[in-house]
C-alpha cells in the first residue's frame, strides 16, 4: 500500500480514521500534561496511575457486568484518582521518598488488579473475555464516541491549560514561594494531577496499562529538548505526542496490523532519540561537534600565541624562523600550520615561517580575551 | 524538658513590631525542630539569624511564611495575622531549592514577583513587564534578561531570586541564606541591595550563615538553636557568651567595631 493511497484511506475508512483521530488526540493531550509531569520530576507517576487504574476497570465490569467502556473507564478514573492522591499522601505524611510511594502502590494497585483479573475470568459470564485488553491496549475497539470523549477531555484540559497557566508555570517551578504568594497551591496540584490521571485513563483502551506512561513522557522528554520555553514545550509535546499516534496507526495498519499502542510508543521513542541527538543546543552531537571544535580553536591560539613569542623577540615581527623549533611545542602539527597559513595568519616560505601583522594583532590580542571571557 | 527558653530582656523597642511570633513550636517527627520561639522584629531593622545545621533556621522563616504547618503558634506582621498580610512580606528561598533546568527565562522568573499582587488568572502586561525590568536593572542583571536560567551562574541565580523578591516592593524580606555560593562581587552587590531597603525602611530578615560578617552587615541578630537563644541589636548581644550557648562549643569571633 503506498502513501497516497494510505491517506485517502484514512479519510473514508471509519475505522482506520477513528483509529487515526482518536491516537492523534490522545498523544497530543498526554503530550500536554506529559510536560508537567516531567518537569515536576514525576515521570513515574504516569506508571503509577495507569497501574493503579485497573483494580478499577475490574471493579466496575463486577458491579455492572457489562463492558461499556465508559463505565469501565470511570471505574479506572476512580481507582487511578484513590491510587494518585495515596500516593502523595504517603509522600506528604511520611518519611518515604517518592519513588517508593510510586513504586509501592504502582505494584499494589496493579496486582490487586490482576488478580480481579483473574477473578473474573473463572466467572461463568460471556461477556468477560477481553478485559485484558486494557493490559496492552487494543486500537482497534476505539468507536467513534470513544474518540469525542477525548476530544471533550482535551478540549476542556486545553481551557483549564490556558486559564492558569501563569498558576501552573510557578507551582512547576517554585512551589513553596508560590504558596507565599497566596495561591492555594493544592488547588492548583489537584487540577493538574486530575487532569494527568484523565488523560492516563483515556488512553488505557487505546495504548493499555503497561506502556500508557510512555505518552505522557516521551513527547514532553523530546520537546524539552528543542526550547527553553515552557510554552513552546508544550506545544511541541503536544505535537509530537500527535505524530505519534498518527504514524504509529499508519506503521501498525500497513504493516500486518502489527499491535498499534506498543508502535505508537516506539514512534514517540524515536522522537525521542532523534530529539537527544539532533536538537541543536542539548543534543548529543552538536554539543559533542562544539566541543570538538572548541578545542581545535584553542590548540590553534595556543600554537599562534607560541609563534608570537618568538617573534616578540625580534624587532621586525615577520622576521623568518624555521619551522623546526616549532616541534619543541606540544600542540604544533603541520595540520595546524596550514591552519594559521589559511587564516592568514602565518606565512610560509620554504622551511621558514613568519607571522603577518595580521596575525600578530590577533595573537596580541588573544590574552586579553582569555582573561575578559572568564569573567 | 517542657519549660520554655530564658527570654532575653535585651530587646531594646525600636519603633513599631514588624514581625511576633509567639510559642512557635515544629515538629517533623517527634523531636522538634523549633522550640517554643517567642521573636519580636521591630520594623526597619537588617537582621540575621544565625545558629548551627539543623538549629531551624530555614524552618523558622518556612513556618512564619505558612510555608510549614507548626504544632502551635502564632505569628503576626504588624499587628495583623500573617494570612492576611501575605502582600507586604516577600521571600527570598534558598537557590537550591528549585530546577534551575527549567524552562524559562530571567525575567520571565522575576515576573514571577507580580503574580502575587495579580491574584488568580489575570495575566501579567506592560506595568508587571516594566517593574521585573527595573529589578532586574537594580540587582544589575538587566543584561541577562533573556537568558535560560540555568545558563546563569550561582551568583546570578541569586540575583534573579533577589529581583523577584524586590518586585513584590514589600515592607518585610525573609532571605534564605541568600549569600550561598556566591562570590566575592555578588556578596557586596547583595549585601548593598539589603543596606538600600533598610534604608527605605523596609525590615530584611535573613539566614546567614559567617559568623565573621555578622557585625559588618546587620545591625540586628538572633541566635538560634532549636530554641532562640537571644535576640537584639548586634552591638548588644553579638558575643562570646552567646555564640558559645548557640553553638555549643567556645566561640571567638573578633568583633570589629
Amino acid at each position: 500500500m503506498d502513501i497516497t493511497e494510505y491517506i485517502k484511506l484514512v479519510f473514508t475508512d471509519y475505522t482506520l480514521r477513528t483509529i487515526t483521530l482518536g491516537t492523534a488526540i490522545l498523544g497530543a493531550v498526554t503530550g500536554m500534561l506529559g510536560s508537567f509531569a516531567v518537569l515536576r520530576k514525576q515521570s513515574l507517576l504516569g506508571d503509577a496511575i495507569s497501574h493503579a487504574a485497573l483494580p478499577g476497570i475490574a471493579i466496575a465490569f463486577l458491579i455492572t457486568g457489562a463492558k461499556d467502556s465508559n463505565v469501565l473507564l470511570l471505574g479506572a478514573l476512580v481507582s487511578g484518582l484513590i491510587g494518585t492522591f495515596w500516593i502523595k499522601g504517603i509522600i506528604s505524611k511520611t518519611h518515604l521518598k517518592s519513588d517508593t510511594a510510586l513504586g509501592l502502590i504502582l505494584s499494589l494497585f496493579f496486582g490487586f488488579g490482576m488478580l480481579l483479573l483473574t477473578f473474573i475470568q473463572k466467572q461463568p459470564n460471556a461477556n468477560q473475555a477481553g478485559l485484558d485488553k486494557y493490559l496492552f491496549g487494543q486500537a482497534a475497539t476505539l468507536v467513534e464516541s470513544d474518540v469525542w470523549l477525548m476530544a471533550i477531555v482535551t478540549g476542556a484540559c486545553l481551557f483549564v491549560l490556558l486559564l492558569f497557566w501563569k498558576e501552573f508555570k510557578i507551582l512547576l517551578f517554585d512551589a513553596d514561594y508560590t504558596k507565599t504568594l497566596g495561591f492555594n497551591t493544592k488547588f492548583i496540584d489537584v487540577l493538574i494531577t486530575t487532569f494527568i490521571v484523565l488523560a492516563i485513563v483515556l488512553g488505557l483502551q487505546t495504548v493499555g496499562v503497561v506502556l500508557m506512561s510512555a505518552m505522557l513522557l516521551a513527547p514532553a522528554a523530546a520537546a524539552r529538548q528543542w526550547t527553553n520555553s515552557l510554552s513552546v514545550m508544550v506545544f511541541l509535546a503536544a505535537i509530537f505526542g500527535a505524530f505519534s499516534g498518527v504514524f504509529g496507526t499508519a506503521i501498525s495498519a500497513s504493516q500486518n496490523n502489527l499491535s498499534t499502542g506498543p508502535v505508537i510508543v516506539l514512534v514517540a521513542g524515536i522522537f525521542v532519540l532523534v530529539s537527544f541527538i539532533f536538537s541543536p543546543n542539548r543534543g548529543l552531537l552538536f554539543k559533542q561537534l562544539r566541543f570538538i571544535k572548541n578545542r581545535r580553536d584553542l590548540e590553534l591560539q595556543k600554537t599562534l600565541s607560541f609563534m608570537f613569542h618568538i617573534a616578540e623577540t625580534h624587532e621586525n615581527i615577520s622576521h623568518p624562523h624555521t619551522i623546526k623549533i616549532l616541534n619543541n611545542f606540544q600542540g604544533f602539527t603541520k595540520g595546524t600550520l596550514q591552519k594559521l597559513v589559511e587564516k592568514n595568519y602565518v606565512k610560509l616560505d620554504g622551511t621558514m615561517w613568519s607571522l603577518t601583522d595580521e596575525g600578530f594583532k590577533t595573537a596580541s590580542n588573544l590574552y586579553n580575551q582569555q582573561t575578559s571571557n572568564n569573567e | 524538658m517542657a519549660q520554655s527558653s530564658e527570654t532575653n530582656k535585651n530587646e531594646t523597642s525600636v519603633g513599631a513590631i514588624a514581625v511576633k511570633v509567639d510559642d512557635l513550636t515544629v515538629a517533623y517527627n517527634y523531636k522538634p525542630v523549633l522550640w517554643d520561639i517567642d521573636l519580636e522584629i521591630p520594623e526597619g531593622v537588617l537582621m540575621a539569624i544565625v545558629g548551627p545545621n539543623g538549629a531551624g533556621k530555614s524552618t523558622l522563616i518556612k513556618s512564619i511564611l505558612g510555608i510549614l504547618k507548626p504544632i502551635a503558634g502564632s505569628v503576626e506582621i504588624f499587628g495583623k495575622p500573617y494570612e492576611k498580610q501575605r502582600q507586604i512580606v516577600a521571600y527570598v528561598p534558598q537557590k537550591g531549592s528549585v530546577d534551575w533546568d527549567f524552562p524559562t527565562t530571567a525575567l520571565d522568573v522575576v515576573t514571577m514577583g507580580t503574580y502575587g499582587s495579580l491574584g488568580w488568572i489575570k495575566r501579567p502586561g506592560q506595568k508587571e513587564k516594566k517593574a521585573a525590568l527595573e529589578a532586574l536593572e537594580k540587582v544589575g542583571m538587566l543584561p541577562f534578561k533573556n537568558r535560560q536560567i540555568s545558563q546563569l551562574s550561582g551568583g546570578q541565580q541569586q540575583r534573579i531570586f533577589l529581583a523577584r523578591a524586590l518586585v513584590q516592593n514589600a515592607s518585610i524580606y525573609f532571605m534564605d541564606e541568600p549569600f550561598q555560593g556566591v562570590d566575592a562581587t555578588t556578596e557586596i552587590a547583595i549585601i548593598n541591595i539589603l543596606k538600600e531597603l533598610r534604608k527605605a525602611g523596609k525590615t530584611v530578615i535573613v539566614v546567614h550563615h559567617d559568623l565573621q560578617t555578622v557585625p559588618e552587615y546587620f545591625d540586628w541578630v538572633t541566635f538560634l538553636n532549636v530554641k532562640k537563644i537571644a535576640t537584639g541589636p548586634v552591638k548588644d548581644i553579638f558575643n562570646d557568651d552567646n555564640l558559645t550557648k548557640t553553638y555549643g562549643i567556645n566561640y571567638k569571633v573578633s568583633i570589629q567595631e
